[in-house]
């Protein structure tokens, strides 16, 4: 089972955790990672944008090239959109498999694709202005450790 | 064809899609931004340097010297930042 939705609204890390159990037992590790609006610099809000449709192709993309290379049982993505403030989350990614190595693996992987190839970007507000966050070559160097 | 922009190349042209009729001429991304480069002063900034840009093609990522025709949908875009 993977889930992967795009949404304005926050989501209950809890409630996205636990629908990654399969409550039966086949499930034996659950790996995530929330990603949240760093306040640094005055930040005053962060506006997410999307490419509709795309997003979610990309992700999906991303969803089956990691099933290829783990072993993972449930899946689920949720990216916010819309202005944040800091302290709010934006992403959740979290992994069932059977073992951790598994699961965190593939989080970080689906992180760094996230990172790197999901059409949404950032708009920093600060006391100054207003700013397009760019693109971190920290990024692009950490997804060359999955090709 | 669609053409959809977004962030700052939505920003500096003003708008985040339009429909186009391109001139047969216009068989890849290159030639479609030179074409759009003529449109006026927001386009010519946009795409003055096409290194800060991205390209999608059907909702793919694609290179600059990616085919179109009058049935795609084009998207232009800064490299992204999510997550």
């Amino acid at each position: 089972m993977s889930e992967i939705r795009i949404q304005r609204q926050d989501f209950d890390p809890g409630a996205e955790l636990a629908a990654l159990n399969d409550g039966k037992g086949g499930t034996g590790a659950v790996a995530s990672f929330i990603g949240l609006v760093r306040g640094d610099d005055g930040l005053i809000a962060m506006t997410l944008d999307h490419y509709p449709g795309m997003c979610e192709s990309e992700i999906a993309a991303h969803i089956a090239e990691a099933r290829k290379r783990w072993p993972i049982l449930a899946l689920r993505i949720v990216h916010r959109v819309g202005r944040l403030t800091p302290g709010e989350r934006i992403v959740f990614v979290g992994v069932a498999s059977s073992h951790r190595h598994a699961a965190f693996q593939a989080a970080e992987f689906l992180m760094d694709y996230l990172k790197t190839r999901a059409p949404f970007w950032k708009l920093e507000e600060r006391p100054s202005g207003e700013n397009w966050v760019d693109a971190r070559s920290e990024d692009d160097e950490s997804i060359k450790r999955w090709r | 064809m669609k053409l959809l922009y977004f962030a700052w190349v939505r920003q500096k042209i003003g708008c985040s899609e339009e429909d186009i009729a391109a001139p047969s001429t216009v068989t890849t991304v290159t030639a479609l931004v030179e074409f759009l480069r003529k449109r006026g002063a927001g386009y010519d900034a946009a795409f003055r340097d096409v290194k800060f840009l991205r390209v999608a093609v059907n909702q793919e990522h694609a290179g600059f010297d990616a085919r179109i025709g009058p049935n795609d949908e084009i998207a232009f875009f800064p490299p992204v930042t999510g997550g």
